[in-house]
Parts: C-alpha cells; structure tokens; sequence
C-alpha cells in the first residue's frame, strides 16, 4: 500500500544519489514540483530518463544534479532550446552530461518492455539513421517468424519513477486523466514509484478515460496542489504558456539561471 | 506589389497539400500552423494526430505544445504514447506525416540532431522526437522548412530522419513501409522527388521568385522542373483565414 507523505518525506526516502529516476508526463501533468525539491535536496549523480526533458530536467540539469540524460526530445516545445541542456552538453557546465539518446518510439518501448517484465521491446523504427552509431541501447534483430530485420530496445526500469496525477484517495489510489502520455508504463517499469497529486479526495468517483494506478502499485503519495506548474493538470489549472516563453530567457544566461535557483532554495 | 509575406505563402501552400488527406501526424511549429489552416480551408475534416495521443484534435488556435489541454479537449480520442507510436504511426494508419527540419539534403533526410560533431557540437538541436518513426511509416511525408544555405545542405552533419536515404531503392533495402517525402515546401517554392532518382527538384516557385533564387539558397546543384510552375498566390480567403489563425 501507497504511504501518504509530504513531498520533502517522499523524496528523501525514495530518491538516492546515483539513482536512475524517471519524472515523466507528456506536456501535461510534469512533476515540476518534485523536480524542484530534489534540487533542494541536492541529490547529485542522478540518470534522468524521460522522453522529453522539458523545463524540468533543464533545472535539474543546470543545478548540477544529473550525470547522465536518457531522452527522446530536448527543446521547449514551441519556444526554442533548452539552454541549460545545451550548456550541459555543448560546454560540459556546470558538470559534463553524458547522453542517451533514442526516438519516441523507442522511448516508449522501451518502458512497456519494463512494465511488462521483458528484456526489450521490438519495433519497427531507426532503420537507416545515424542513432544507433551513437546509442548502444538500439539494435537490430531478425523477426524469427518473417526473417524481417526490426529494431530492439532495452527495458527501461528506472529506480525510481516520479509522476503527478490529478487525485488521490486516502487509500493511495491514484487517478489520472488527459494526455496521460507514458506514465502508467513508466510507473509499472520502475523499482519505487512517488505521485504528487493536485488533492487527495474521501471518494475517487470513476471518469471516464481515466488511468488508475491502484495504491499497492505506487510506493508514496504526496499531496502537492500545483505541484505540474507551468505544466499543467487538467480540470485544475492551465498550461502557462508565458512561463514556457520567459524561460529561454531565464535559462539562457548561467547567471540568470542562477539567480532563480536561488529563488526556489528553501 | 505582393501583399502577403513569404511565410504566409510557404504555410498557405502546405496547407493546400492537405486537401485530400484523411489524417495528418503533426509537428509543432510550422507544420501545426499549415495543419490548422487546412482545417480552415482546404479540408475541415481533415484529422489532426498529435504525437501526444491527442486523435482529431480541434483547437481554436495553434498550440503552443503538441500536448497543450485544447488538444485533448477537443480530441475524438485520447491515447497513451506508446499506443500512438504501436498501434496508430507504426501500421501505416495515418496518411500524411508533416515535419519540419534543421538540416535537409537532395534525398530529403533530415537532421533535428546536432550541427557539427555528434560528441563535440556546435549546436546541439532537440533531437529526433517522433521523426524517425513518422518519416518510415505515415504513408507519405510533407515537409515544410524555411530555405537557406544552412538549411539545405550538401552533407547532413547527422542523420535523424530517412527520406530516400541514399537514393532510388534505399527504402525498400531499409523495410521503411511508407513512400517518404512527396513536398517539400519552402518559402521560395515547392521541390519534389524526381520518380526516377529520388533527388529532390524545384517543381513550383512562389510568386516573383525565380529559379536562381532558389538555387542561391541551395548548398547543392539543384535539378529544376522544365515545367517549373508558379504557386497560385494566396487567395483573400485563405490569407483572412491564416491571419485570424494567427492573431487568436
């Protein structure tokens, strides 16, 4: 059963240093408020694994917290870069980052082979490309019933997966609903599991379309009211747009980007 | 004497390539603006897919994101990532894939990965995303890029999406199902691939651009269509309907 703690407990107790950690969700939902609290807590050495690294794992990243990145797609969607990544990658600041890199397919797939217990997951993807010169996690394989040459990727199970949903129940139930992109997969793929929820409810009535994670699948659950701005949870808050924008500006300056981690300290 | 810009061309042609699509894989940036002016004009039923598993969105005004809460709002269907790459990109079940490109060469390959050395670059670009999987399996491939000498080179730096990879042939050795890039469509003209040899050839120029133009903002010796045409310019309609697309 889910343990009901605050998001202080939940990250000290689940998340270690040189930890493989996954904070997922599709535009929609992105635990940008867990992802703020391990800067806190100064966790360094960290993999991130995520699809698209979004603003999250650019301030984890300019905060020194990441050794390693395993990604599908690294930009601000619909604004430009992200500049920390870039700095990370293109200069080694504020610590060299090591990269992982595959599509969204593969991506993907590579979490339902963890949620599912298998080794790898096949698909048809990356032929001809220049990323399996450059990624050892994506090789070819010979479909043993047609002889077609298709694409093997590795299970992705994270140490520790992070996501946020709209409620809870004082059970640990957790509900999701929306764009609920890669989470339920990357939650079943990890060892830990931590849910930052916009409000933890008596009764979680059934919606339609929802994804629930039952609580004896998910390790701790946090009420964090906000907890995906400038993200967004749906029925709660819209994305902010206007974050997303003022970021690339934020960001693109070491000291800019240092004065507002200043801002989010403790 | 032209009252529009060379933007506003490049998206009302892309647009008009979508008229008789049923559903199109969309990209954020350009593609999204043309992919929603369609729905506007030359194909309101057209069926916008979001790679965020948003199936017949409907938004009132470009997203910023291709997840933004509009999208799943108004979607016919909601689904998980790995359902829209497993079930709906991969068997071919989507007509058009619309993408943009950092770095385009005369085989229509792609790169949205890095400039320069891959351990060493000089620009480091967001990376592949859906492309890959969007370029081997929508059944055919529009792209929509700005024209310069940057952006069309002679040698991509790296190669994120297979167009025609190396040329005729290179799809079929590859097992990619789809038929690969049809458009490509600038703000100078449109190119296609030659039937023959896959290397791409200015069919269209836009108005008051000529054929040296084009190839000035070329990195290679570019084939030319003997019947070059020249792209109808946007009506009022279509430029009311673009600008109001815009301004919401």
């Amino acid at each position: 059963m889910a343990d009901l703690v605050t998001l202080a407990e939940g990250v000290a107790a689940l998340i270690h240093d040189g930890d493989t950690i996954a904070l997922e969700g599709f535009t929609h939902l992105i635990p940008m408020a867990a992802g703020q609290e391990i800067i806190r807590q100064g966790r360094r050495d960290l993999t991130l694994a995520r699809m698209t690294p979004d603003l999250v794992y650019d301030q984890l990243i300019g905060a020194g917290c990441a050794r390693k990145l395993i990604f599908s797609w690294g930009g601000n969607p619909g604004v430009g870069s992200l500049h920390r990544f870039r700095d990370a990658v293109e200069h080694g600041w504020p610590v060299p980052l090591e990269i992982e890199e595959h599509s969204h397919a593969g991506m993907a797939n590579r979490y339902v082979a963890g949620a599912s217990g298998l080794p790898f997951a096949v698909l048809r993807g990356y032929r001809g490309t220049d990323l399996p010169d450059q990624t050892d996690t994506i090789k070819p394989i010979t479909c043993p019933f047609t002889g077609e040459i298709l694409t093997a990727v590795p299970a992705l199970n994270p140490d520790v997966t992070v996501i946020h949903a709209q409620r809870a129940d004082r059970a640990g139930n957790v509900q999701l609903w929306g764009i609920t992109g890669v989470q339920k997969e990357a939650v079943l793929a990890a060892r830990r599991s931590l849910v930052t929820v916009e409000e933890i409810v008596d009764d979680l009535v059934p919606k339609a379309g929802a994804i629930v994670l039952p609580t004896w699948a998910v390790t701790a659950v946090a009420e964090v009211p906000g907890g995906a701005r400038p993200s967004y949870a749906l029925g709660y808050y819209d994305r902010d747009n206007r974050f997303y924008q003022d970021w690339d500006a934020i960001s693109r300056d070491r000291g800019t980007f240092a004065d507002w981690l200043k801002g989010i300290a403790a | 004497m032209s009252d529009y810009t060379a933007d506003e061309m490049m998206t009302v042609a892309a647009a008009r390539a979508l008229a008789s699509a049923k559903a199109c894989f969309v990209g954020i940036g350009l593609p999204s603006t043309a992919a929603n002016l369609a729905r506007r004009t030359a194909n309101p039923d057209l069926v916008l897919v979001y790679e965020s598993g948003t199936i017949g969105a409907k938004p009132s005004r470009p997203p910023l994101s291709i997840g933004d809460g509009e999208l799943a709002e108004t979607a016919t269907a909601v689904v998980s990532v790995p359902e829209m790459f497993n079930y709906w990109l991969q068997p071919g079940r989507i007509d058009v894939g619309f993408l943009g490109a950092a770095q385009l060469d005369r085989y229509a390959n792609i790169n949205t990965t890095v400039v320069g050395d891959y351990h060493q670059p000089r620009t480091r670009l967001p990376g592949a995303g859906g492309a890959p999987e969007i370029a081997a399996s929508c059944r055919e491939v529009f792209i929509v890029v700005r024209q310069s000498l940057r952006t069309f080179v002679e040698r991509l730096d790296f190669r994120t999406s297979v167009g025609f990879g190396d040329g005729p042939g290179d799809r079929e050795r590859l097992g990619l199902p789809g038929k690969g890039p049809q458009l490509v469509i600038t703000d100078l003209g449109v190119l296609e691939p030659d039937a023959t040899t896959k290397e791409l050839t200015l069919t269209s120029v836009h108005p008051g651009v000529d054929a040296q133009q084009v190839q000035e903002k070329t990195g290679w010796s570019l084939q030319i269509d003997p019947d070059l045409r020249t792209t109808e310019p946007p009506s009022i309609m279509e430029l009311a309907a673009l600008r109001k697309l815009k301004e919401t």
